[in-house]
């Protein structure tokens, strides 16, 4: 299981920074895009992974961290999530001002 | 003194708190009412500043103060901490905003929408930057104050800073995942975000486990150093910050030394017990190159708004190069210097807005500000002949020499030249690098370096500016003086005068950025301030012994 999720958020993270190198404004919004999925998944995975486990206490399960999962990573990912979201949005919005008023995608505004 | 008393720990929220609410306020009144607006904003930031100093005074006397948010023990919630660095921070960074928006309420605050409450929450977001003893919630501050300063940076449109705001946006999008990656990872490894509790945890790190935490502090340093302009990460700076309205470029000054901040508040705490100092070599050497390539900047540029934004650059590479050689006594050196050359910046570009209309005539070009170009000559036709032109667009006689004087001050600042306050802070720096350098410390050689690099930084920004100004007031045919408004000349002339205030009173302040910079080094009290925090009994309850 490790070494899937490893595999995608290596290839999520790898396309990601190519299109964020590309000149065209569309490219680089996807490429963003796919580097913030693959820091999403890696917050999740740095509370190790684990099946069937819950974050919050139960009654009658013992005690140890054999039984749970680290609630934390779930929380912060969340938070990373809504502010990537955001953010997402608002560079949409500079890259629709800016095809506007320079006529072109590039992210020089000319060619 | 002793009204401060009652109000701790309370006192450490309301620089957050006060802008927010005040923002919020600003956005039920829609887009109009501009007045009310900003004098709403002028009473926060002035708050602002009094509370700061309020802080100022009582973390130096009592030394660090941790907040604890949702009244959790100290690891488990967030925290906020006062200590002497980041209340000079969080004032510094209400002086640049109390300034921004006075000279804004002139005339760029029409220039777009929702600008004051933009600059609310920027207001907001550094504060709470400054103040957070919690990783991941710096993270959330950050993109607070960079969500606002997208706003800022497109405010008054036009091409040009249209296009420097999508690579400004880029940039910042990207450091923000390397910023989550290094946190998280160091999350993982520590499993703790509590930067206090970090201080303890990191020592116990095992050995099998330590090169993941060296690359957790690396990839948040680089985050971090993106945001401080280091080089290679600092191309973005000089098109967005010269392309930004003046106010917003003043404004902007202070956002460099947020990851400045960051770097030697997670450096230290995350290094203070540990046995190797990782990386430390490598920040001193990308100051030298940031400092040497910003100075050769200004000498190659003759566009007064690119100048100072290279300016900014030399500071920023001055002070990571000044962190990168981890002596407490040229840090205190440093904070100094952070301080004059943030006030010094931000005075520049808010001189280069005056002196730039003025040699237009008064004009501002169409491309420059679509909208606000606009709303002026809506002005011109209503208010030509009544009280408010007046009073507020009166040409008087001084007022070249007003300017003239203020770009010799602000080169005086920039150079580090005496007898204002950045000169202070150079020959802080100097004197400790002398001391040191002269023991035979065993990175002597690297100290003669940094000195070198401070005095011929210095000089060559000290030719582009003296260059700049005889191009401006000497090269140039007598015209009729420039029509300066009191909003407009308040605040160049406030912060000149804060800068003559702090060499006026340089002694007790060197002893304090003194102190703030020996806690970086020996940061027992700030952990303990978190650790023996007390938790508020919930009402009703008994008195636990």
């Amino acid at each position: 299981m490790e070494l899937v999720l490893a595999l995608g958020i290596g290839t999520l993270a790898g396309s990601g920074v190519w299109l964020l190198l590309r000149p065209r404004t569309f490219q680089v919004v996807i490429g963003l895009s796919l580097i913030s999925y693959a820091v999403n998944l890696f917050i999740f995975s740095i509370g190790s992974l684990a099946i069937d486990k819950e974050p919050v206490i139960v009654d009658g399960k013992e005690l140890t961290l054999a039984n749970y999962t680290d609630p934390l990573p779930q929380a912060l990912v969340l938070t990373a999530i809504v502010i990537g979201f955001a953010m997402t949005a608002l560079f949409l919005v500079v890259l629709l001002a800016s095809r506007g008023l320079t006529g072109t995608d590039h992210v020089d505004g000319v060619g | 003194m002793t009204w401060i008393a009652p109000l701790m720990p309370h006192l450490l929220v309301v620089p957050i708190l006060l802008p927010m609410l005040a923002a919020g306020v600003m956005l039920a009144f829609g887009e109009g009412h501009r007045d009310i607006k900003s004098r709403i904003s002028l009473v926060v930031t002035s708050a602002n500043i009094v509370v700061a100093l309020a802080l100022a005074v009582w973390v130096h006397a009592h030394g660090p103060v941790a907040y604890l948010m949702g009244n959790w023990p100290a690891p488990f919630g967030i925290v906020l901490v006062v200590d002497r660095l980041s209340a000079v921070m969080v004032l510094l960074a209400a002086v640049v905003a109390l300034c921004a928006v006075l000279f804004s309420s002139a005339r760029w605050d029409k220039a777009g929408v929702h600008y004051y409450p933009l600059a609310m929450l920027l207001l907001m977001g550094l504060s709470g930057a400054f103040l957070t003893g919690d990783l991941f919630n710096l993270y959330v501050y950050f993109e607070i104050l960079l969500a606002a300063s997208y706003g800022l940076l497109l405010h008054g449109s036009g091409r040009q800073r249209v296009s420097a705001s999508v690579h400004y946006v880029a940039v910042n999008l990207a450091a923000s995942s390397l910023f989550l990656i290094g946190a998280t990872t160091i999350y993982g490894v520590t499993g703790t975000l509590n930067m206090a509790d970090l201080v303890q945890r990191v020592v116990e790190v095992p050995a099998a486990d330590r090169w993941l935490l060296h690359v957790g502090a690396g990839v948040l340093s680089v985050a971090f150093l993106a945001k401080a302009a280091a080089w290679p990460l600092n191309f973005w700076l000089v098109p967005a910050y010269s392309s930004a309205t003046a106010p917003v470029a003043a404004y902007f000054a202070i956002m460099t030394k947020v990851g400045f901040y960051s770097v030697i508040r997670m450096a230290s705490l995350i290094y203070a017990e540990s046995p190797e100092q990782f990386g430390r070599a490598g920040l001193f050497a990308l100051g030298v190159v940031t400092a040497i390539l910003g100075a050769l900047g200004m000498v190659g540029t003759l566009k007064l708004a690119r100048l100072a934004s290279y300016g900014v650059m030399v500071s920023s590479g001055t002070l990571i190069a000044a962190f990168g050689l981890q002596h407490w006594e040229i840090t205190g050196g440093a904070i100094f210097y952070l301080v004059s050359s943030v006030l010094g910046a931000c005075a520049l570009y808010l001189l280069i807005d005056l002196i730039e209309r003025w040699q237009n005539l008064g004009a501002t070009l169409e491309d420059d500000a679509p909208f606000l170009a606009a709303s002026f000559a809506d002005d011109q036709n209503v208010n030509l002949d009544d009280d408010e032109e007046r009073l507020i667009g009166r040409s008087f006689p001084a007022s070249t020499a007003f300017l003239a004087l203020a770009f010799l001050v602000c080169t005086l600042m920039i150079a580090g030249l005496p007898p204002l306050s950045s000169f202070v802070g150079k020959v802080a720096m100097l004197s400790a690098s002398l001391t040191l350098g002269g023991n035979a410390a065993d990175d002597a050689g690297k100290i003669w370096v940094f000195m070198a690099v401070l005095l011929g930084t210095g000089l060559l920004s000290l030719i582009a500016l003296t260059r700049a100004g005889i191009r401006t007031f000497w090269a140039t045919p007598l015209r009729e003086g420039p029509r300066l408004r009191l909003a407009e000349g308040l605040p160049v002339g406030l912060l000149l005068l804060t800068a003559l205030a702090i060499t006026a009173a340089a002694n007790p302040i060197l002893e304090y950025v003194n102190g703030a910079a020996k806690s970086l080094y020996y940061p027992g009290a700030y952990v303990e301030s978190v650790m023996r925090a007390p938790i508020v009994p919930p009402p009703g309850a008994k008195e636990t012994p």
